[in-house]
C-alpha cells in the first residue's frame, strides 16, 4: 500500500514531523502493513499534546471505527479502536447512556482513550478509563491478537493502558457504560479567592461526580490561586424544566466557531492573558445551581474549532503534571510561584483531584494535577526544566500524553515502574517496531 | 394493514460495497431506513461495517458474496436475492497500474474486466428484470477518467469510457420501461482507491459528498452525475482540446 507522505503534528503543533501515513479499514490489512524493521506508531486524532503519536510511520485508526457489539440493557459496548468519542456520545445519550471517562475534548478516539488512559473530572470518584475496560484487543508487533483484561494477559493489560501505543495496536475494547437519565449536569459554580481555599474546596465537593478548577495562575501573595471551581452531577428528570422533561436525553450540538488561521505571536501576551483571566474570573460569580446541557460542561473547548491556532504557528506546549496528595499545596504553590515571577501565565489553568490509581504506566496518582499552556518561546524548554524539577522534589509526574520536552531522566524518576514497563514492552515489542518519538526522546524502550 | 404495507420498503443493492463511496452510501441509506443488500467479493470485510449499522442504524443489511468478474455466477447470484431490489448500485472497479498493464496482458485483462465486462454482466441481467417489473433505479460509477485518453491512465480510461457507453445506451433502452439508468463521474475522490496520491483538495470529493450526490440524483432523476460542479467545467475544456495539441500534452 502506498502511505500519504505528510507533515503532520498533534493538538499543540509542536513538533511538526514529516511521516508516511498509513491507513486501514480491516484487521487483516494490517500485517501488510506492520513489517518488520519498521519503525510505526498508532494514531488517532492526534489530540495529544506532543510527540507519542509521530513516527517515521504513523498507523492511522481513523478508518477502523466500527460499533462491534452494544448491550443496551446492561450498558457494555465493543467498538473498534479508531471511534471517536463524539461519534459514541451521539450514539449513546438517547438511548440514556454515556462514557464512563471523558477528557476535556470529545474529538478524541477510543484507542487514544486507552493508550493515555486519560482521566475525566471524575477520577477522584470513578478512577481512569482503563477502571471501565472489560478486555482489549490489540495486535502485537509479530502480528498476534491478543485478548487482554484485568484477568488475562495482565502484564499485556497494563503495559497497554497508559502505555502510548508501545505494546502494539489496539484493535477494539469492551467496556462498560454510565447509566444515566438525563443529557444534562446540574453544576454548582464556586469562587475562591485563592488557592488554599480552591483545595479545601476539592475535599469538601469530594462527593461530587465531577469537579474540577479554573486558576488564574498570574496573581500573587493572598491572591494565588484564585479560582473558579465547578462542581456537577448528572441532573435527575425531576429538576428539570417541564419542556425540558419532554426530551431528557435530547443531543445538544452547541454552534462552533473556529479560529480560521494561527494567530501572530504578540496576540497572546502577559496583558493580554492577564485580561482574560481577570475577565474569566469576574465572570463566574457563586452560582448555587445551574442545569447546563452536558456537551458545555464536559467539552467547553470544543465549541471553538481549532483554538490552538491561537498560539500562532509555532505551537505551545501544554504542561500537565501531578503531586502527590501528601504534598498538600506546598509544591503547587512553588510551581505558580515561579510562574507569576516570570509573568508567563496561561489562559485556562485546569486544576483536578484525583483519586488512587492502580498504575503500571498511568499517569494519574492520588494527588491534584495542573494543567498549563505555554506558547513556545525562547526560554521556555529551561523554564520548563525548572518546573521539572519542582515536580520531581515533590514525588509527582508529568502526562506523557501532554509531554513534548521532558527528559529521560525526569522520566525515570517520575515514573516508578519504568523498568517493569520496559521488560514488558520489550517482550511483545522485542525489536522495537514500535516506536514513536517520544519513546525515542525517553529512551522508554532503551 | 401493517406499516411495511403503507410504506413500500425500498430495497438497494450495493455492488462492490467494500467501496469506500459504497460505505458512505450505505451508512446515508441506512439512516432513511432503506433495506440493504451489500454485495461484494469479501463480505468478511463487512462484517464490522454491517453490524454497526445494525447497532447505530437499527436496518440489518444483506451481506452477499458477489465476483465481478465471475461472469458465470451473476445469474444466480441475482436470483438467489431475497427480495427484487428498486435500486442497484454499482461501485466495483479496478484503477490497476497503466505502466504494468502496457506490458502485460493479464493487468490490462483485470482492469478491463473490473470496470467494463463485469458491469456488462451483471446489468445485463439486472436491466431485463427491471424492465419487465417496469419500474426500478440502476446506477453506474464510471470515471471522468472516460471522458479522453491520457497516457498516464488510458487503460482504466478506456474501460470506463466503454462503460459510459453502455450506461447511456441502457438509458436509452430503459427510459420507455421507466426504469432510471444514471451515470456518476466523481472526478477526483478521496477513497481507498488514491490513498497516498497527492490529490488537489480543491477538487477532491469525499465519499460522504458522493453519496449524497448520488442519492439526490436518483431523486431528481439526473442522467450524468458529476460530484462536484467544477468538474464539468474541467472536462469541458479537456474534451474540447484539439488532439493535435492533446496528444503532446503530458497528462
Ligand atoms: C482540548 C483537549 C482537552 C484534553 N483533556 C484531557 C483530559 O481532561 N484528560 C486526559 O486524560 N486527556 C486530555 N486530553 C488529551 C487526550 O485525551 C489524549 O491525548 C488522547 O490520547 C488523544 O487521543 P487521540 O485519539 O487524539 O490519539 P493521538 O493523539 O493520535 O495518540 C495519543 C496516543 O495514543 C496512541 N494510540 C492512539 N490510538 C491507538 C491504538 N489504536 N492503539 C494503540 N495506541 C494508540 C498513540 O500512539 C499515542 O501514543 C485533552 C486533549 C485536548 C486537545
Ligand atoms: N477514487 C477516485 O478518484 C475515483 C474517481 C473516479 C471513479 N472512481 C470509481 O469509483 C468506484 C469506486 O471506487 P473507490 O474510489 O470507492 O475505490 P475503492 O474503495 O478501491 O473501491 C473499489 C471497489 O471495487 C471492488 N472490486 C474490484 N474488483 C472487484 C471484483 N472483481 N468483484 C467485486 N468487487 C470488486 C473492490 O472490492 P474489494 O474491497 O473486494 O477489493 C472495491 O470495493 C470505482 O468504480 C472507481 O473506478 C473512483
Amino acid at each position: 500500500m502506498i502511505p500519504a507522505k505528510k507533515n503532520i503534528a498533534n493538538w499543540n503543533n509542536y513538533p511538526v514531523v514529516p511521516a508516511n501515513e498509513f491507513s486501514f479499514d480491516y484487521s487483516e490489512e494490517l500485517p501488510f502493513l506492520l513489517e518488520p524493521a519498521k519503525s510505526m506508531i498508532a494514531r488517532g486524532n492526534g489530540r495529544c499534546y506532543g510527540d507519542a503519536s509521530l513516527s517515521e510511520n504513523v498507523i492511522s485508526t481513523l478508518k477502523y471505527h466500527h460499533i462491534l457489539f452494544f448491550d443496551k440493557e446492561n450498558g457494555i459496548i465493543e467498538c473498534e479502536s479508531g471511534i471517536l468519542f463524539k461519534d459514541l456520545i451521539d450514539f449513546l445519550i438517547p438511548g440514556g447512556w454515556f462514557l464512563p471517562v471523558t477528557p476535556g475534548t470529545k474529538f478524541i478516539t477510543l484507542g487514544g482513550a486507552v493508550a493515555s488512559d486519560v482521566h475525566g473530572k471524575n477520577h477522584h470518584k470513578e478512577g481512569s478509563f482503563s477502571e471501565h475496560i472489560l478486555e482489549l484487543k490489540l495486535m502485537t508487533a509479530d502480528q498476534e491478537i491478543f485478548t487482554v483484561s484485568k484477568h488475562q494477559n495482565t502484564d499485556l493489560f497494563f503495559a497497554t493502558v497508559g502505555g502510548m501505543g508501545l505494546s502494539g495496536l489496539i484493535l477494539s475494547v469492551k467496556f462498560r457504560l454510565k447509566k444515566i437519565k438525563t443529557a444534562y449536569i446540574s453544576q454548582k459554580q464556586i469562587r475562591t479567592k485563592n488557592l488554599d481555599e480552591v483545595i479545601e474546596l476539592f475535599e469538601e465537593y469530594k462527593n461530587f461526580t465531577y469537579t474540577m478548577a479554573w486558576i488564574d495562575c498570574l496573581q500573587q501573595g493572598h491572591k494565588q490561586g484564585r479560582s473558579v471551581m465547578f462542581a456537577g452531577e448528572h441532573t435527575k428528570i425531576e429538576e428539570l424544566t417541564v419542556s425540558q422533561q419532554k426530551r431528557p436525553l435530547q443531543i445538544h450540538s452547541r454552534k462552533s466557531l473556529s479560529v480560521p488561521f494561527n494567530l501572530p505571536a504578540f496576540v497572546l501576551n502577559q496583558s493580554s492573558v492577564k485580561l482574560f483571566n481577570s475577565m474569566y474570573y469576574g465572570m463566574h460569580r457563586t452560582k448555587q445551581n445551574a442545569i447546563i446541557d452536558y456537551d458545555s460542561f464536559f467539552f467547553p473547548l470544543d465549541s471553538i474549532l481549532h483554538w490552538n491556532k491561537m498560539y500562532g504557528k509555532s505551537g505551545f506546549i501544554q504542561y500537565q503534571f501531578v503531586l502527590p496528595i501528601s504534598d498538600g499545596s506546598e509544591g503547587l504553590k512553588k510551581i505558580l510561584n515561579k510562574i507569576s515571577e516570570k509573568g508567563w501565565g496561561s489562559f485556562l489553568a485546569v486544576l483536578k483531584l484525583f483519586g488512587k490509581q492502580k498504575s503500571l504506566i498511568s499517569f494519574p496518582m492520588e494527588g491534584l494535577t495542573l494543567a498549563l499552556d505555554f506558547p513556545i518561546r525562547k526560554g521556555i524548554f529551561e523554564f520548563l526544566n525548572e518546573l521539572d524539577v519542582i515536580v520531581i522534589d515533590h514525588g509527582g509526574r508529568i502526562y506523557l500524553s501532554k509531554d513534548a520536552r521532558m527528559n529521560r531522566e525526569t522520566y525515570l524518576k517520575t515514573y516508578q515502574n519504568a523498568e517493569e514497563f520496559q521488560r514488558i514492552i520489550k517482550k511483545y515489542n522485542p525489536g522495537t517496531q514500535f516506536e514513536s518519538y517520544l519513546s525515542k526522546r525517553l529512551g522508554l524502550l532503551d | 394493514m401493517t406499516e411495511a404495507i403503507i410504506h413500500k420498503q425500498i430495497n438497494v443493492l450495493i455492488l462492490g460495497a467494500t467501496s469506500d463511496m459504497a460505505k458512505a452510501l450505505a451508512e446515508l441509506l441506512a439512516r432513511k431506513g432503506y433495506q440493504l443488500f451489500l454485495a461484494s467479493r469479501n463480505i468478511k470485510r463487512l462484517e464490522a461495517f454491517a453490524a454497526d449499522l445494525t447497532i447505530r442504524r437499527e436496518i440489518k443489511p444483506e451481506l452477499i458474496e458477489f465476483d465481478a468478474t465471475d461472469f458465470a455466477s451473476h445469474q444466480d447470484f441475482y436470483k438467489g436475492l431475497s427480495h427484487r431490489p428498486d435500486w442497484v448500485i454499482s461501485f466495483f472497479g479496478y484503477l490497476g497500474d497503466q505502466n504494468l498493464a502496457q506490458q502485460d496482458w493479464a493487468e490490462s485483462h483485470k482492469i478491463i474486466d473490473s470496470n467494463y465486462s463485469g458491469m456488462v454482466s451483471i446489468l445485463n441481467i439486472v436491466a431485463e428484470d427491471m424492465e419487465k417489473r417496469k419500474q426500478g433505479t440502476i446506477v453506474g460509477v464510471s470515471s471522468v477518467a472516460g471522458d479522453r485518453g491520457r497516457q498516464s491512465n488510458y487503460i482504466y480510461g478506456s474501460a470506463k469510457a466503454a462503460l459510459t457507453t453502455y450506461l447511456g445506451g441502457l438509458r436509452n433502452r430503459l427510459y420507455k420501461s421507466g426504469v432510471h439508468v444514471m451515470t456518476v463521474k466523481p472526478g477526483f475522490a478521496a477513497t481507498k482507491m488514491t490513498y497516498g496520491l497527492d490529490l488537489p483538495k480543491a477538487i477532491t470529493a469525499n465519499p460522504h459528498q458522493i453519496a449524497k450526490g448520488i442519492v439526490k440524483g436518483i431523486d431528481k432523476k439526473r442522467n450524468t452525475i458529476y460530484i462536484l460542479f467544477v468538474w464539468r467545467f474541467i472536462m469541458l475544456i479537456i474534451k474540447n482540446i484539439p488532439e493535435a495539441i492533446f496528444k503532446k500534452l503530458k497528462l
